[in-house]
């Protein structure tokens, strides 16, 4: 591609905006990639006040603090650590991008190689950790992309039969979320009584969440997913481009690698809208 | 160089004044020559991408032009039998006991679907902003071609596979989605809605995929070049008014297209992996739906933030062709170049706020359907400015009356009529009785439709000669503008009077509906005037291949002696445009009848003295 593409070696003395230079002082293959992710932008955009919109017509919402408090090795009731672990990796992998593209900038190949494998690592490791997290979900917790076993009380009430992890005469408030297990292959509905309110009295059973959460939540992370394993497949190409010397030949301080660590960064920034609305609103 | 030996002033000023981009360092202009398959196939070069574009958009206006036929058919003549399109269309054609043949109601919503899409995303926008953004950008601006030919060259095969993909669809056993070029749910997320929303939605949502695709491809590009790619001298207010409307048109892809292909992905989810995202409270045969808690609103909200966008994205490249052919034609600078200028900005602005005038009717809260209507009430500012400049220069000037600028003059007059009927559309009180009648359709049709195609001829009958080397017959080009701007209004004026009296669209027949009976002989008139609008465009068809081959030699470099840079590159098109230097540029496009020159190109230096720009 480079070779049949058509660069302005412009006099850089003239105006920036007169023609015959290029007014960001950035070449026509950063800007794209600057455009494709300002597109990139509207599509999660899209998806977020998808997000929005559905989560506010609902009339309840499954508490993050409830739903995200697993840990590998059996360990619960422990809200937010590991997705805090996930995200520093998915941070600290952009650190080790911007260690990357300064090593380029100095022309430095064995710098930005190992720069650049370390953000691989970082990489997969985010990958590895939603793997566990989606598999930790699905399996043992029941949420698909069609059925949401995390609901949220609206009434305060007391438990008639013995659940899971909770027992008959215990009590609960309006307000926290419950997970309904299964059982042999079939969710538990808990029966309750309402304990105050114009309800009191009644008896009811527990209800699955709304569904748009477990659609959303594996929709919307899943897509950020894909976008990280193709920054790491990216990566993973220049990186070996920049090791077999073909980025030192161009003599333009690698902007390869500053190009996809434009991605990675947006790739994280992304994130860190998804972490704010599904793990901590 | 064409001329051998003798040198022009032009060729004088663009070697001694022109712009040394070292191109011919490279070595590589040649290499574009060889092969078939690298020049006219997979070919980077922008001038072929251009033509390539332009032809994939007149086959498809064929098709989606015969099928309004065939819809129109079954309005107008109810009675008559259609068994005679058994051949062509098969069992879509039922025929009776007694021989008589009618479209099936299914196929007849396939139809209009199918004629939407393939006109809005296929002609008008691919075939239209495809075409002369790529024609026009590197030429008008002085470069060697797009930024990435390479992209340039994936953007068009990507539209050519979404038209495969679309293509195919129409021969399905089910037919073609059937749900309205709009695709709202729960019609287009249950496959099992209609005959079309299966697999015919399942290729309709995988070929306009595939289209996003290629809009971001194209319009990344465009925007790039426009930016990095301008010759020395090209400052942003002295680009031609066209590379302004394509800036534009190319940032409003990049920004809706992204929003349209988020709303198809969970549309996909919904249809295939069983999400809610759209759906609630269905019942199908009596029996509800496991499926709740979506909202069939919120595709239309992101659906519209592309849709509304899109239709400016129609008619700006329209836009700006029509602002230059008619400056070059009436031989006088364009009036008000800064206010053309800030006018496609404040209408690219705020075609991204006003997306819920599609919505009025569809539930939204009455209260923030006021803002979107004074936002759209006041995009009839900036258009009335655009239509008073064209007037403007037009007044006065020493038109020449050929079919390029007959086109661009018919384009003013479907703007105005298909604009001030936006104005009754824009206010959700009128909206109430006006929505989803023959008046929304007689609108947009007039204003996106017929003025987008009239930009469009303007365009091809200008730049013919600039890309074929010939020119296209002007006699036939006179009766294709006039039987077209006759047959256009004869064809959308009776419907805005169906509209008013609350004639719905998209019905399959009105057989049963008293209120609507007399208008019979009206309907019967419409599809008269369509068929013969039809036959009219297939001249155009005509004349423009049998131009290619046997049209009038283009025999000097400027034929219209108009200033814009791609008049000055040589007559037989090379690969990088101009052989030596690139011409560096001096003052704006319109300088026309100036200091008593009747035209001063771009290229020429000011005078001593002399006052630039505008």
């Amino acid at each position: 591609m480079a070779s049949e593409t058509i660069a302005l070696h412009g006099d850089h003395s003239a105006p920036s905006w007169s023609g015959g230079s290029e007014p960001f002082k950035a070449s026509y293959g950063k800007l794209m990639m600057w455009y494709f992710l300002l597109s990139d932008a509207f599509t999660f955009a899209g998806f977020l006040i998808a997000y929005g919109a559905l989560r506010f017509s609902m009339p309840s919402w499954p508490v993050p603090d409830f739903v995200f408090s697993s840990l590998p090795g059996g360990i619960h009731h422990k809200p937010l650590i590991f997705v805090t672990i996930m995200t520093f990796v998915l941070l600290a992998s952009s650190f080790t991008m911007v260690r990357a593209v300064q090593e380029g900038q100095q022309e430095n190949k064995n710098g930005v190689v190992k720069w650049m494998l370390l953000t691989i690592i970082g990489g997969l490791m985010f990958l590895g950790c939603q793997a566990w997290e989606w598999t930790t979900l699905m399996g043992s917790e029941h949420m698909t992309i069609k059925v949401n076993p995390f609901g949220t009380h609206t009434e305060n009430g007391v438990y008639l039969e013995d659940g899971h992890d909770v027992k008959k005469g215990d009590t609960f408030k309006a307000g926290t979320s419950y997970l309904i297990h299964q059982h042999d292959g079939h969710f538990q509905h808990l029966a309750y009584k309402v304990s105050d309110g114009p309800n009191a009295g009644q008896t009811k059973r527990l209800e699955f969440g709304p569904k748009a959460f477990g659609a959303l939540f594996f929709f919307i992370t899943g897509f950020h997913g894909f976008h990280v394993f193709s920054g790491v497949a990216f990566l993973l190409i220049i990186c070996l481009n920049a090791a077999s010397g073909l980025y030192e030949k161009r003599k333009n301080k690698y902007e390869m690698v500053e190009k996809i660590g434009l991605y990675w960064h947006f790739v994280d920034l992304v994130w860190v809208f998804v972490f704010l609305l599904f793990y901590l609103l | 160089m064409a001329e051998v030996g003798v040198k022009t002033r032009e060729d004088i000023l663009i070697e001694e004044q022109g712009f040394n981009d070292h191109f011919h360092d490279h070595h590589h202009g040649d290499k574009y020559k060889s092969g078939f398959l690298n020049h006219y196939v997979f070919s980077m070069d922008h001038k072929v991408i251009a033509r390539q574009f332009l032809v994939t958009g007149i086959i498809w206006a064929i098709i989606g032009a015969a099928m309004s036929i065939v819809f129109r058919l079954q309005l107008g003549f109810p009675e008559e039998s259609l068994a005679w399109l058994k051949p062509v269309l098969g069992k879509w054609i039922v025929v009776d006991a007694e021989g008589v043949g009618k479209l099936s109601p299914e196929f007849y919503y396939a139809l209009v679907t199918m004629h939407g899409t393939i006109i809005v995303f296929f002609v008008l926008t691919a075939g239209l902003s495809g075409t002369f953004s790529n024609l026009l950008i590197p030429f008008q601006i002085g470069a060697r071609d797009m930024a990435s030919p390479f992209l340039n060259m994936l953007s068009y095969w990507f539209f050519f596979l979404a038209g495969v993909v679309m293509f195919y669809s129409l021969f399905l056993s089910t037919g073609p989605f059937s749900g309205g070029w709009v695709a709202y749910p729960p019609l287009s997320a249950l496959p099992q809605a209609s005959a079309g929303s299966g697999t015919g939605m399942t290729l309709w949502l995988v070929s306009l995929t595939l289209f996003v695709v290629s809009v971001l491809l194209g319009g990344i590009n465009y925007i790039t070049t426009i930016l990095n790619l301008r010759t020395k001298g090209m400052s942003m207010w002295r680009l031609p008014l066209p590379i302004w409307a394509f800036f534009v048109t190319a940032i409003l892809g990049l920004l809706s297209f992204p929003v349209l292909a988020s709303g198809f992905f969970m549309l996909i989810f919904d249809r295939s992996l069983g999400t809610s995202f759209y759906l609630s409270d269905i019942f199908i045969g009596g029996q509800a739906l496991d499926r709740v808690g979506g909202s069939p609103i919120l595709f239309q909200h992101l659906f519209w933030f592309l849709g509304h966008p899109e239709v400016y994205i129609i008619i700006l490249p329209a836009m700006g062709i029509v602002s230059e052919v008619l400056s070059v034609h009436s031989r006088k600078p364009i009036f008000g170049y800064r206010a053309m200028v800030y006018s496609i900005l404040a209408i690219g602005f705020l075609s991204f706020i006003v997306w819920a005038h599609h919505m009025f009717m569809a539930g939204v809260n009455p209260f923030i359907s006021n803002f979107f209507v004074v936002f759209t009430l006041i995009i009839a500012v900036p258009s009335a400015v655009k239509v008073f400049n064209w007037i403007t220069t037009l007044y006065g000037g020493s038109i020449r009356f050929n079919t390029a600028s007959l086109f661009g003059i018919g384009f003013v007059s479907m703007f105005i009529s298909g604009g001030l009927t936006g104005i009754f559309l824009g206010n959700s009180a009128i909206d109430i009785q006006m929505h989803d009648t023959y008046f929304v359709v007689a609108h947009f049709h007039i204003v996106m439709g017929v003025a987008a195609f009239f930009g469009m001829f303007a365009g091809v009958y200008h730049w013919y000669p600039k890309m074929y080397q010939r020119f296209m017959n002007e006699t036939l080009g006179k009766i294709h503008f006039w039987g077209t701007l006759i047959l256009a209004y004869a064809i959308f004026w009776p419907m805005h009077y169906l509209g008013m009296a609350g004639v719905p669209r998209r019905y399959y027949s009105f057989d049963t509906f008293d209120a609507f009976k007399h208008f019979a002989e009206m309907n019967k008139f419409i599809t008269v005037s369509a068929i013969l609008a039809f036959v009219i465009q297939l001249i155009f068809v005509v004349n423009f291949f049998y131009s290619i081959w046997r049209g009038r030699k283009l025999t000097q470099k400027n034929p219209y002696d108009a200033n814009t840079l791609e008049w000055t590159t040589p007559i037989e098109p090379i690969h990088g445009n101009w052989p030596g230097n690139i011409p560096s540029v001096h003052r704006w496009a319109y300088d026309y009848n100036k200091d008593e020159r009747e035209f001063v190109p771009q290229y020429e230096p000011l005078k001593e003295g002399e006052v630039g720009d505008h």
